[in-house]
């Protein structure tokens, strides 16, 4: 007699999620620099750019997103360096 | 002829009326130089995310013009010497951010 526990079908441990680019999903052609409420998703609670690797955001747009955060920095609408951001 | 659009940040300091003077003054500068204004919009007293010249506020403006590349030089110089503008950006306008800022006008209107 054991106290294993058993299951029917195996366990599925890391649901993987796939991860997709969400301005190709909802046809962004242009990411506004003026809109930091937007940009908030794409920066961490210190107010670090996110990687793609987090993302999913595809190269092409990734540069974009760069530059719109940098733009955004540069006339105080989002700030440098910042803390609980979120 | 590029299109170009403009944010600047006055100071705090100012009353609404003497902003809205220099803002005047800018739009008429530009004007002078050969430019053409297409939209001017006034987002108000705004705060900072960090401070600049130990000021955390400022009035935010944002402009979008048509001129010849030289024209832009010439304006950002005279932004510069003028101590009233804590920041200024200027950008020139791709065709996806023509179309993006018009639709923007068009809901803002609709509001």
């Amino acid at each position: 007699m054991s106290n294993d526990i058993r299951y029917l079908t195996p366990i599925n441990i890391d649901i993987k999620k796939d991860k997709y680019c969400r301005f190709k999903k909802s046809g962004i052609k242009f990411i506004d620099y003026k809109d930091a409420n937007y940009l908030l998703k794409l920066v961490n609670e210190q107010g670090k750019i996110l990687p793609r690797r987090i993302t999913g955001t595809s190269a092409k747009f990734q540069g974009r997103v760069n530059k719109a955060i940098k733009r955004a920095r540069h006339i105080a609408l989002m700030p440098y360096v910042g803390d609980m951001l979120k | 002829m590029n299109s170009y659009e403009t944010v600047f940040i006055l100071t705090p300091v100012l009353s609404e009326d003497q902003a809205k003077e220099a803002v005047q003054k800018f739009e008429g500068d530009i004007k002078g130089m050969g430019a053409k204004i297409k939209h001017s919009e006034n987002w108000g007293l705004r705060k900072l995310a960090y401070p600049i010249q130990k000021k955390s506020t400022g009035f935010y403006y944002l402009i979008e013009f048509e001129a010849n590349g030289s024209v832009v030089a010439d304006y950002e110089l005279m932004m510069k010497r003028d101590e009233r503008v804590l920041r200024f950006l200027t950008v020139r306008m791709e065709p996806s951010h023509i179309a993006y800022a018009e639709k923007r006008r068009a809901k803002a209107s609709a509001k």
